[in-house]
Formats: C-alpha cells, structure tokens, sequence
C-alpha cells in the first residue's frame, strides 16, 4: 500500500523536452514510472525517445492519454503558470519540482488552486516515490526499498539521507513524499500525515523538517489528537543565525518565530521523538517502534 | 537583497508615497549642494548603512551618532566630511560595524505622531498582511512582547488585493483624525502597490509620521526583496550594494553557490539546504563550530565545487574542512574532480574531511584516493562530523 501514487499511476511530463525534464523522464521510466505523455508549447505531434507523444497543452495531454499525474520541470519563470494549466486540465496530482519561483507567484497559485480537485506538491522539492512502484521526481530510485515507513520531508538530500538510514537497517518505505523548502507550497506537513495516518501500508512515519513557519508545530498539534502511528523527526537549522535565509527561501527565522527549538518541543510535546542529530533519524524511529510494541 | 533608505525613498516616490524631501551625497561638497537645493535651514544629516539604530550607534573615530540635525548648508557638509568614510557601529551591526560610503541629506521634520506600519507575505495564509501600530519609533517586537493589544493586523485577500475601505479603516484605528484620513489612506494604498509591483517580502514603515500641520510622511523605510524574483526587477537589481556584504557571501554569488559566512572554524561544503544546515548542526552536536552554510545545489559543476572550495580555503579561521554529499541529481565523481582541481591552484593547508553517499559513489571515492590527496574518509554523516571536529582541533 501507498499514498497519492503507484503502479496504476499515468504520468504527464511538463516541460519533457527541455534538459532538466529529458533527463529525469528517462529516469522515471527507467525506474518503471509509466510515462504517457509530455507537454512543450510548440512541440505538440513530436514522441519523445520514439516513445511518449509530446502535446502543446495539459488540456490535450489529459484528453488523450488520460493522465493522471503531472510533473513539472519547466524554468521558475513559467513554472507558476504550469501549475494552473494542469490544475486546469484536472489531474488529481501536479508535482512542481522547479526551484526559485516568486513566491507572489505562488500566493496566487494557491488561491487559484482551493477549491479544484487537484493537490500540488512543491515547488522547490525532490518529488514523490513509491518505492518498487513509482518514481516522480529527482531523487535517486536505488536507495529506497518497499516497506511501510511514510517519509515526510522540506528537503532533498535530507529526504535521502533518512531513507538510507532507513534502508540500511532493513526498513522499507511505502512512500516519500518532499513538499519543497520554499514560504508558500502546495502539501503541507499536515496534508501528508493525514494521508499516511489513514494508509493501511503505512506502519510508521518519519517528519523531517526546518526552521521558519508553523508547520511542523500544527502537524505535531494534529499527531497527538489523532494518530496512533509511531513518529519520530528531525528539525534543521538548530545553529542557522536569526534572519538569514539558509538556502530554501522558507528556511529563516525572523522576529523569534520559526526556531529549531520551539520546533522540537511542539514535536516533543505531542509523543514525537526527534532525533538529536540527523545520523539519527531512522534509529530513533527504530526506538520508537519498539517502545511502542 | 536589503537597500539603502535613500533608495528606498526613491522607490516609494515613484507609488506616491510622500516622504521628505532628500537627496543623496559621497562627498562633502555633495551634500552642501544637496542642502542647498532643499532650500531650508531645518535638514537632517543620515549616514546610509544597511543596518538599524544608527541614531544610537557611534563611528569608529568617536563621533557619535550616524543621524544629526543640520541648521545651515555648511553645517550639512562639515556633518557629511565627519561621516563619510568613516565606520558606524550600531546594535546592529556588530563590532566591525559599516563603513559609511552615502549620507542622505533631508528636509528635518518636526513630528506629532509616530506610527508603525509594515506590510509582508504571511506564509501562514499564503496572502499579504499588514501590520501596523500606534506605538511607532521603537521596534515592534518590543512592542509585541510588552503591548500586544496596540498592534493591529489586516490581512489582504491576494488575488483581490488592498481595498479601499480597508486603507480608511487602518486609518482610523491608527488614530488619524478626520481631516487625515484621505492622506493617510493614499499612503497606505501606495505602500500596498510597492510592495506587490516589487515583488516584496516585507515593506515596512517606522516611522510613519504625523507633522504638526497633519501631513502623513514614511520618514523611515526597510525593503525585503525575494531574490527569486529580482530578475523582473532590473532597477531593483542595480541598488545592490556589494560592500554592504560579507565578501566570502558576494564571492560564492558570482559562481551560483548558496553560501552564509559564520564565525566557527570547521567548513562546510554540502549539497543541498536541508542537508546543509542539517550538517552545521551535527558539527555544533559533537562540540564543534561550523564557519559556514554552503549549499553547492543539485547540479553542482566541477568549476563551481572548485571556486566553493577555493572561497573555503581562503577563509583564515577555518582550521578543518567538511564535505559532505548524497549524490542525487549531483554526482560524487564530479564533486571528487571539483576538490581534485581545486587542490591544484590552492594549497590545502588544513584537514579535509570527506563523506560521500549516492549516485557514483564509488567512482567518487576511487579519484580522490588516486589523486594522491590526504583525504580523511567517513563512511557515515555522525562519523564525518566526528572526524571533522577532532580534526579542527577538537571541541571549541
């Protein structure tokens, strides 16, 4: 079992004939993702890799291929507009990878977006995998393994470095999904956990966040009143200085909010344990698991 | 990306917002022109920093105060000559403080009523909100902390933007009298535009002030810009000001690298935010101290791992070097050729710590132990920040 994607998922490419979505296209299908169809204004008729049928707009994509899903690899300045043409075209799912979108772009993206039957994941984020399943995204597909851990993550390499520790130990996952680092993005932490919360494949979660914003505090608000599934967490930026963007634009503590240390303790407080280093992401869940048996 | 105030100025004069009228000067020859200009014997001298409480704070030389009241043209220049090229230390800036390279040179203003007002992107509703206070003049978090009923929100729908009953009811609750009430809201609605055609995170306001006559002026004004938008803003772009900046964080700019300096003596080289940050933390962890943040990104080049090693190793306090890496989209052979090559044009003068995970691992891990250099290997994220603080000497 798994959330949002899996084998059944029929996949549209966004921006599939430029290097970026060239690139990671193959890698989803190489992965086993199934690939039907492609979006480049201006290149509708043409197949990619003899394969895929490439189309000018979502509206035909969805019309003709039936896809599904979305992901999008088109440049930050096109991005946002990408976002709504598939909203628009009504897949269940879009996955926007690009990094460095205005965020005003995405503040009215996002209220463009309430209210339609499609969820967004990202922008600025790794993707989302089911492992043995489907890949959608950048991150590479031989460090998971199929099991029953959800992994929630803001960020990439971080993501990848849980689920290695979770794979060396013998742990699989049933799927990672990374919402972005970026102020303004579709899935929150939130929106994940209740998706995992209510998977039957889902034995156990690991939440990785960072600083700036409230959303781990309200995801770890959510857990203690309504999840019984074993969590553990890890926060980033304990040693960030105040009122520097650390990388992701999300990633700052302005005006004593957003910190490492109000995190963990909202974390605490609701029966999370959050690993004391990030070596210790996946030994912590182990521990957990066990106390909880 | 921060601005001066007199930039700021300028930019909210182009949305019709009323603020006194200045000019900015290098020289002291400048800003007796400037003076003379304004055509007033009240001004106001303001050394141009990108730092807060410059009033307070006192110059290098012992001159005290980076704002002073004018009477005459000469007055503004002698100001001018005891700034200018001189450095300010404020509460805000540090011990170092800033060299003052601008002072604007303004019409004084004899002022009734100070006022708070800011406008910003709140992430938690994903919309514009404004926040503003009677209790201008002081900073908000103090106000915040010791009178949070004095500060007012509005929040602003962000597909419909600012209303205009919106403007007049702010108006009222900052206590504008009747007569005020159509400036004030003028003002607020160009604060608005501002910060939507600019693409803003945060314009604030302290203080907006009230003159004795009822004119509504921004006497002070703080732009954040989201640096992911600066490419539709050229003009906005060309007001950086690169002295105003560490020079490590200028340096890795040029070269497309995500780079913050800090104070701890063990570098860092990371691909990734989240993993970056997270690898300060564990060097703190095991007792040592990380001299910076450095994100290579997803798609590090051989040339941009170089040029980030290169700004590492220039770094005189930095006693160890950690590279830590979970090859994804970047490849670990192409990181390990980036420190190869960098060895070449750089002596290596301190420990080099490296972990490398992910795609090409081994092939990573084969060049650098051909290379001949003296890697220290880690096969784990703890056993790499243990390495590496033993390696700087141990906990700091």
């Amino acid at each position: 079992m798994s959330v949002l994607v899996d084998k059944k998922t029929r996949l549209c490419v966004q921006g599939i004939t430029g290097s970026a979505g060239a690139f990671h296209a193959r890698e989803c299908m190489e992965y086993g993702t199934n690939v039907v169809a492609g979006v480049t204004p201006g290149k509708g008729g043409q197949k990619f890799d003899e394969k895929v049928p490439v189309f000018d707009t979502m509206a035909e994509a969805r019309a003709q291929t039936g896809c599904n899903v979305s992901v999008i690899f088109v440049p930050a300045a096109g991005a946002a507009d990408s976002i709504l043409e598939a909203a628009d075209a009504g897949v269940e799912l879009v996955v926007c990878i690009t990094e460095g979108i205005p965020v005003m772009d995405m503040m009215r993206v996002k209220a463009q977006m309430r209210g339609k039957r499609s969820r967004l994941i990202g922008p600025n984020c790794p993707g989302i995998i089911t492992p043995g399943q489907c890949k959608i995204g950048i991150m590479p597909g031989y460090i998971h393994k199929p099991g029953a851990v959800g992994v929630i993550s803001r960020s990439g390499t971080l993501t990848y470095e849980a689920v290695w520790q979770l794979t060396s130990r013998g742990l699989g996952q049933s799927t990672c999904i990374g919402i972005g680092g970026d102020p303004i993005n579709g899935m929150s932490h939130l929106d994940a956990v209740k998706l995992f919360c209510d998977d039957d494949g889902t034995e156990a979660m690991i939440l990785i966040g960072e600083i700036g914003g409230s959303a781990e505090e309200e995801a770890a608000e959510w857990i203690h009143a309504n999840c019984k599934k074993p969590v553990a967490a890890f926060i980033a930026g304990a040693t960030a200085p105040p009122g520097r963007r650390m990388g992701h634009a999300g990633a700052i503590v302005s005006g004593g909010k957003g910190t490492a240390a109000g995190k963990i303790e909202a974390l605490k407080a609701a029966g999370i344990a959050v690993a004391d280093t990030p070596a210790r992401m996946a030994d912590t869940l182990i521990e957990q698991m066990k106390g909880r048996r | 990306m921060n601005i001066h105030e007199y930039q700021a100025k300028e930019l909210l004069q182009k949305f019709g917002v009323a603020t006194p009228p200045g000019r900015a000067a290098s020289t002291p020859d400048e800003a007796k022109d400037a003076a003379r200009e304004l055509g007033t014997d009240g001004l106001v001298v303001k050394a141009q920093i990108h730092a807060g409480g410059r009033g307070k704070g006192t110059f290098a030389n012992g001159f005290k105060g980076g704002v002073h009241l004018a009477k005459s043209t000469d007055d503004a220049r002698e100001l001018a000559f005891k700034m200018l090229g001189q450095t300010l230390v404020t509460h805000q800036t540090g011990p170092a403080g800033r060299v003052v390279n601008k002072v604007l040179v303004a019409k004084s203003v004899d002022i009734a009523r100070e006022i708070y007002f800011a406008i910003l992107l709140d992430r938690a509703t994903a919309a514009p909100l404004i926040v503003a206070s009677t209790e201008g003049g002081v900073e908000i978090e103090t106000v915040a902390a010791k009178s949070p009923e004095k500060i007012i929100r509005e929040p602003v729908d962000p597909l419909a933007g600012l209303q205009p009953y919106q403007t007049r009811k702010l108006a009222k609750q900052l206590g504008f009298e009747s007569s005020q009430i159509k400036a004030a809201a003028k003002l607020f609605d160009g604060l608005y535009r501002t910060f939507i055609a600019l693409d803003c995170s945060m314009v604030e306001v302290n203080p907006l002030v009230v003159t004795p006559q009822g004119e509504v002026l921004a006497l002070d004004a703080k732009f954040n810009f989201d640096d992911n938008a600066l490419y539709r803003h050229p003009e906005v772009a060309a007001m950086r000001d690169t002295a105003e900046e560490d020079s490590r964080e200028v340096e890795a700019s040029k070269h497309g690298l995500n780079y913050i300096g800090l104070d701890g003596n063990i570098a860092c080289l990371v691909n990734g935010a989240g993993l970056a940050m997270a690898t300060m933390d564990i060097i703190k962890f095991y007792g040592g101290s990380p001299a910076n943040f450095l994100d290579v990104g997803g798609s590090a080049t051989q040339d941009q791992v170089t040029e980030a090693f290169k700004i590492l190793v220039g770094d005189p306090h930095v006693q160890a070097i950690l590279v830590n890496i979970f090859g994804g989209i970047a490849q670990c052979d192409v990181i390990a050729q980036g420190i190869i090559g960098a060895a070449k044009t750089v002596k290596l003068h301190v420990p080099l710590v490296v972990r490398l995970e992910g795609t090409n691992v081994n092939e990573g891990k084969r060049l650098l132990k051909e290379s001949g250099l003296a890697v220290i290997a880690a096969d784990d994220l703890a056993d790499a920040a243990e390495k590496a603080v033993k390696a700087a000497g141990g906990k700091s």
